[in-house]
């Protein structure tokens, strides 16, 4: 061979075998990369810091104990400051420019419902971790090659209405014998269909209602309202508030309105409510994801053991959907070998069979009516019911797991019922 | 019955409306700024209290008590701060002036709001009412808190009279609000009637926020409703009339209150609104108004 051409076949192969090499260390590095998850949430309320507190937690566990076949996940965190719009823009940004390959976001209905077109925009897999809306998953049912990105990781309404009818019947038809009920919940996305299910299941529960109060949620002086509700001299209050808590608890204590309310408080599922209304919530029953000390699954205790020990105070119910749901997203990649790829990942989030802190993980399919909802029922996720005695919330239903009895404060009179 | 608890809680919420409007209007007539961040400074008042009063263990009452001086210190760094230098600024010219304090109180109201939202989270807070219990008053079942409050701002603002009307200071706190140029050639010092202005105020606001903490509660959110909920009695009483004030108070209170009850508790603010538009174009000085 001449010069010339020995020449050139060396630098041929001189630059075949650094192509190759370079390649090699291409594939190592991408195998060492970080897997970026987004947590959009509301930082200044209390539900809301649960989320990206919860998320966090959730990602140190998996990561100390080697990530996800080895990457590192990486929690990307956003406040949208219970904004829809600053939720859009923290998605889009998280979305194009962080390259997350999953977003946790919102437990308000209204901020979810805003950012989940962005999800089918963008292809990029959504899950809420707090939010109630029907219409989350509804949307994904109606049109399911667009919207299939997104996942709803909380009970959806029907559901959260249909636990607390459940409830109901068990305890307060079936123990204390009542008959009547007044349904009270503020106007938001998620109560329509909370009441529509409630209107429905509360008489085949076993309690009439009497009246079906909707309120502004910027409402500070609940007065007239229980006055309204007094006056029809129904045995509980079935409430459907998150937006509010502190006031309709407080001035219901402060005015010693004679009849117990039960129903859905979310912040009254914080261990911080106490505090907050300076233990007027004494007596008040909420259905939640789970309790202080009330072990749904095994992991619940750990969990609230590890939040309370790191963060103060015991996490809210979306901070028990978040943790799980990061161990979901972990495995779902994880199930994929390690890919990412958006329709890989519904796939994958899709075939989920997780027990997590709250209950067994199952995500409805594309036939059921509650498309990439969570699975209710025993068995499954259903939630449970407390009570706040002495400043500690206990658990009083489902049976299985129940560590107390139901108790009023003393001005709650269980008249009308037991009376007759 | 029903009479009777409307009369009784439309009392209770139209005296603690007077208070805040009050003091809101005093700063008005006697230094001419209509002070935005009015919200601010009742939720600096009635957060520090919560916080002072629970937190940090002080009790109920000793809170209270430093909820008030909080509202005293929120309202000097507001016009050491914020208004006197504008108003002694030479940068800007004299026309301009109201505009720029307006503003400035607007964006510190703001930034009141959301640094209290920062370190507080948006939740609604309240004071352990001072009295517990209820007692029934003629049938109405009455929270002895709610009696106390309404108390509370009577006997205040029947102090701020005999203040303004009796004694010195207060009448030329008075004469301020009317002519401050013929104040200034009788010897007085304006700038130390305005810092007067501004403690009454401080201390006005730091008491209807600590009352209304422990009536209904108070969140982060509120601020701006707290001020514009001022803002709309005092065009209604008219701009710098304390009586104006007091009396549209009442109307504004009863009216939301009544709606509240009959009609429904959704279209509370309503009323009081179309009243405020009403009166703006058939009346525009208020009821009461001077300037």
């Amino acid at each position: 061979m001449s010069k010339c051409k020995t020449w050139r076949l060396h630098c041929f192969m001189a630059t075949g075998a650094i192509a190759t090499g370079l390649t090699c260390m291409g594939a190592a590095h991408a195998a060492g990369e970080p897997i970026k998850l987004g947590v959009i949430s509301e930082e200044s309320s209390v539900a809301g810091a649960s989320i990206s507190k919860s998320a966090q937690m959730a990602a140190d566990e998996i990561n100390a104990h080697g990530g996800v076949d080895g990457r590192q996940i990486q929690i990307v965190a956003y406040d949208d400051h219970s904004s829809a719009s600053d939720g859009v823009r923290a998605f889009q940004r998280a979305a194009n420019q962080d390259k997350v390959v999953a977003i946790i976001g919102s437990y308000i209905s209204e901020v979810a419902l805003a950012m989940e077109p962005w999800s089918a925009r963008l292809k990029m897999p959504f899950i809420t971790p707090g939010a109630a809306s029907n219409e989350i998953s509804k949307r994904v049912h109606d049109d399911y090659d667009r919207y299939k990105y997104t996942f709803h990781g909380w009970m959806t309404s029907a559901f959260i209405a249909q636990s607390i009818c459940d409830f109901s019947h068990d305890i307060l038809v079936g123990q204390l014998k009542m008959k009547t009920t007044v349904v009270m919940s503020e106007d938001a996305a998620w109560t329509k269909p909370l009441d529509e299910r409630f209107l429905e299941c509360l008489p085949k529960a076993g309690l009439q209602v009497l009246d079906h109060i909707r309120f502004n949620p910027d409402t500070s002086d609940f007065t007239p309202i229980f006055n309204q509700i007094e006056a029809k001299h129904p045995d509980t209050i079935t409430t459907g508030i998150s937006h509010v808590g502190v006031q309709p608890t407080v001035q219901w204590h402060d005015q010693q309105v004679p009849i117990p309310m039960t129903g859905q408080s979310s912040q009254a599922t914080t261990t911080s409510f106490w505090k907050d209304t300076n233990g007027a919530t004494e007596g008040v029953i909420t259905a939640s994801a789970a309790a202080p000390g009330v072990a749904v699954t095994p992991k619940t205790v750990p969990f609230v053991d590890g939040y309370q020990k790191k963060f103060g105070v015991s996490p809210a119910y979306d901070g028990f959907t978040s943790y799980d749901l990061v161990y979901i997203l972990a495995d779902a990649i994880h199930r994929n070998q390690g890919s990412t790829d958006p329709d890989k990942m519904v796939d994958a989030l899709e075939k989920t069979d997780y027990v997590g802190t709250i209950g067994r993980w199952q995500f409805y399919g594309k036939n059921d009516q509650f498309t990439h909802a969570l699975k209710y029922g025993p068995g499954y996720i259903q939630g449970i019911n407390l009570q706040w005695q002495n400043g500690k919330q206990v658990a009083i239903w489902p049976q299985s797991i129940a560590n107390a009895k139901v108790k009023f404060p003393a001005f709650v009179k269980l008249q009308q019922a037991a009376a007759k | 019955m029903l009479p009777l608890q409307i009369l009784i809680d439309g009392f209770a919420i139209s005296s603690l409306y007077a208070l805040g409007a009050i003091g809101f209007t005093l700063i008005f007539g006697v230094s001419g700024v209509l002070n935005l961040a009015h919200g601010g400074v009742m939720l600096v008042a009635a957060l520090m209290g919560w916080m002072l009063a629970g937190e940090a263990g002080l009790g109920t009452y000793l809170g209270t008590l430093l909820g008030i001086v909080c509202g005293m210190l929120a309202a000097y760094i507001t016009y050491l701060m914020v208004v006197r230098p504008i108003q002694r600024s030479a940068a800007i010219p004299r026309e301009e002036k109201e505009i720029f304090v307006l503003t400035g109180t607007l964006l510190w109201g703001i930034m009141i709001q959301q640094g209290m939202a920062y370190l507080f989270t948006d939740n609604p807070i309240t004071m352990r009412p001072l009295i517990d219990g209820v007692m029934n008053l003629a049938g109405v079942r009455v929270p002895f808190n709610e009696i106390m409050i309404a108390g509370v701002c009577w006997v205040v603002i029947g102090l701020l009279w005999l203040f303004v009307n009796r004694t010195r200071a207060g009448k030329a706190l008075l004469a301020a609000s009317m002519n401050p140029r013929g104040l200034t050639l009788l010897g007085f010092e304006l700038s130390r009637i305005y810092l007067l202005a501004w403690t009454l105020y401080g201390v006005l606001a730091g008491i209807a926020g600590v009352l209304l903490a422990s009536f209904l509660g108070v969140s982060t959110n509120n601020t701006g409703q707290l001020t514009a909920s001022a803002f709309s009695i005092v065009v209604l009483g008219g701009l710098g009339s304390v009586s104006g004030s007091l009396m549209a108070a009442y109307v504004v209170g009863y009216l939301e209150t009544v709606t509240a009850y009959l009609i429904a508790p959704t279209l509370r603010p309503l009323p009081a609104l179309l009243l405020l538009v009403l009166v703006v174009y058939v009346r525009p000085q208020g009821f009461l108004g001077r300037r």
